[in-house]
């Protein structure tokens, strides 16, 4: 066997850490020359800490944080690239079994897939501010909730009280009555429903319908001093994902997740987020969601410099920054350029243009590429607007 | 030098955040106040109101903290340390150590220092410690489990010792995995088929 270079790689034990975790465990990466060390990290802060002073090389990391970074926002500032899209979608917003209740008695049709009955059920029956955990400031999370209660009148800065918990401690924060709603990635909504804490009642997917979650990020100086490194790994990550995209592995996949190493959680819990089965209140039967969480359909890894400008925007908007230098900043950290020169070669389909409308397609479309096999969206927001990156002024 | 800093440490083990609280007060800090619950931690902090917050980097309510300095008006709260990269040197050993400290925005960067030197060498300390003593505890586990495997593997097929564990190396080297999870994998196979 060839000498393996070895790579740190750190990731919070989520669902879509899947890429990485099947990267190493189905000897993807060591087929690259890879040794692809697994860091589970504690927090996003300590992983991101890590990553910036260079313990870590590359990571599994929330979309916006590389942007809030680059922008010098919380923390160390550091250049850290997206080389790849990890995964699309994923989280499920929840509340305590009383407040569901509450909005049932209100009127709630208790529809998973009803963004606005359900968001103005939440707003009527929780009261104002309303407090909702999320697993860190410069997340998915965060910009879904700021978009889906704006969009539906509430003034967000004065009436959204985002709270930071552990998803972990999700539960528990809200059976003891801190919070009266989350936002969490998969497995913790399942697991907080497993623990009869609370219910799930959207998933961020009807939100947005392809909002970037996680991303596989790497400090820009390492990049530009390990191109082949770099290449290598994109190269074992993008067929971890392609082998995420066929639903005959998926099994296997949540068998994987679930060993105590990695998720340490029962592969049943980890199983409905891969399949897009989602169980909402306990004893319910499963509610398939087709884009709960995408880990390779529809061009999910390619990093869309229009998906980081929309990112840029959000940030920007509430930290009081400039959105169009913002949005500069954050196209220059979505490696699309990388994303194409690392994986033609080993014929990922690429799209004519990196960036596109965002919130364009209701359904999916075929468009053109190198290939000319590529479908994408549905990418609508759910009160159907359109962003286009290049009108922010 | 002034001590009159006020900090406050996150830190769940009682025997750890006595050390530190000890470190600290060695040094000649004494306003000091453990948390040991991390519920409520971002309310009980803006209560306290400190200039220095201290917490383990493996500590995953660390978030928490995150949310406290990102917010705006930050400089009457915490901010993190690693804002002001000026001194990588303190910041690599505070990481090695497995220590996060965030302090007040504006405090000058001397009077920190000091604190963050005695943290630093404490929490070194400790982890050295505790990873000697995670280390103990997992070779002995390891040892249990491997001992029971080869007492099956004796047993079922009749040979000695040295050939039980022979036998248990091979098949993990074969199989690319590590002995004790061989060893493990057989005596759950022995369970389920007993």
């Amino acid at each position: 066997m060839k000498n393996l270079t070895t790579l740190n790689c750190g990731y919070v034990p989520l669902v879509d850490s899947a890429p990485l975790v099947l990267a190493r465990e189905m000897n993807f990466a060591a087929e690259e020359g890879i040794n692809l060390q697994l860091l589970r990290q504690p927090s996003w802060s300590a992983l991101r800490d890590l990553l910036a002073l260079g313990h870590l090389d590359a990571a599994h990391i929330l979309s916006p944080l590389p942007i809030a970074m680059s922008l010098g926002l919380g923390g160390l500032p550091a250049q850290v690239d997206a080389l790849m899209v990890l995964s699309v979608n994923g989280n499920a917003i929840g509340v305590s079994t009383e407040l569901a209740d509450k909005m049932r008695a209100a009127g709630w049709s208790g529809r998973f897939t009803a963004p606005e009955e359900t968001g103005r059920a939440l707003i009527e029956a929780a009261g104002s501010p309303l407090r909702v955990g999320v697993p860190f400031p410069f997340s998915m999370h965060v910009e879904l909730l700021h978009y889906w209660l704006g969009a539906l009148g509430v003034d967000t800065d004065r009436c959204l009280d985002v709270r930071i918990v552990p998803p972990p401690l999700m539960a528990e924060t809200l059976a003891d009555g801190e919070i009266d709603a989350f936002c969490v990635g998969e497995p913790w909504g399942s697991m907080a429903v497993e623990a009869q804490a609370g219910e799930l009642i959207l998933p961020g997917a009807s939100i947005w319908s392809f909002a970037p979650e996680k991303v596989l990020g790497v400090r820009h100086e390492w990049a530009e001093a390990n191109p082949e490194l770099t290449a290598a790994l994109m190269r074992a990550v993008y067929r971890a994902s392609h082998w995420l995209g066929q639903e005959g592995n998926l099994p296997l996949a949540s068998e994987v997740l679930a060993r105590s190493e990695h998720l340490d959680l029962p592969a049943t819990v980890i199983d409905r987020a891969l399949a897009g089965q989602i169980i909402t209140r306990p004893r319910a039967l499963g509610v398939h969601v087709p884009q709960f969480l995408c880990l390779h359909r529809g061009a999910t890894n390619f990093p869309w410099r229009s998906q980081a400008a929309w990112i840029a925007n959000g940030i920007a908007r509430r930290h009081g920054l400039d959105p169009a230098a913002a949005i500069r900043r954050a196209k220059a950290c979505f490696r699309a350029d990388l994303y194409r020169a690392n994986l033609s070669p080993i014929g990922a389909d690429m799209p004519g243009a990196s960036e596109k409308l965002e919130g364009a397609m209701q359904s999916p479309e075929a468009v053109s590429s190198t290939r000319g096999e590529m479908i994408l969206g549905p990418d609508a927001f759910f009160d159907g607007q359109i962003f286009d990156p290049s009108a922010v002024s | 030098m002034s001590y009159d800093l006020k900090i406050a440490v996150v830190e769940a083990d009682a025997g750890r955040s006595a050390e530190i609280l000890q470190g600290l007060a060695d040094g000649g800090w004494t306003d000091v106040v453990v948390l040991s619950e991390t519920r409520a931690l971002a309310r009980r902090l803006s209560e306290i109101d400190p200039d220095l917050v201290l917490i383990d980097l493996a500590n995953p309510s660390r978030d928490l903290l995150e949310n406290l300095s990102a917010a705006s008006g930050a400089s009457t709260r915490p901010v993190a340390m690693f804002v002001d990269r000026s001194d990588d040197g303190m910041t690599g050993a505070a990481i090695k150590a497995g220590l996060s400290a965030y302090v007040v925005d504006g405090l000058k960067k001397d009077r920190i220092k000091p604190v963050l030197e005695t943290a630093i060498a404490r929490f070194r300390m400790i982890s050295q410690m505790r990873s000697e003593l995670d280390a103990a505890k997992l070779a002995l586990a390891e040892r249990k489990t491997i001992d029971r495997a080869k007492g099956l593997l004796m047993q079922a097929k009749g040979i000695g010792e040295d050939e039980a564990y022979s036998l248990l190396r091979r098949t993990a080297m074969d199989q690319n995995r590590k002995l004790t999870d061989v060893a493990q994998a057989l005596i759950t196979a022995t369970e389920l088929l007993q």
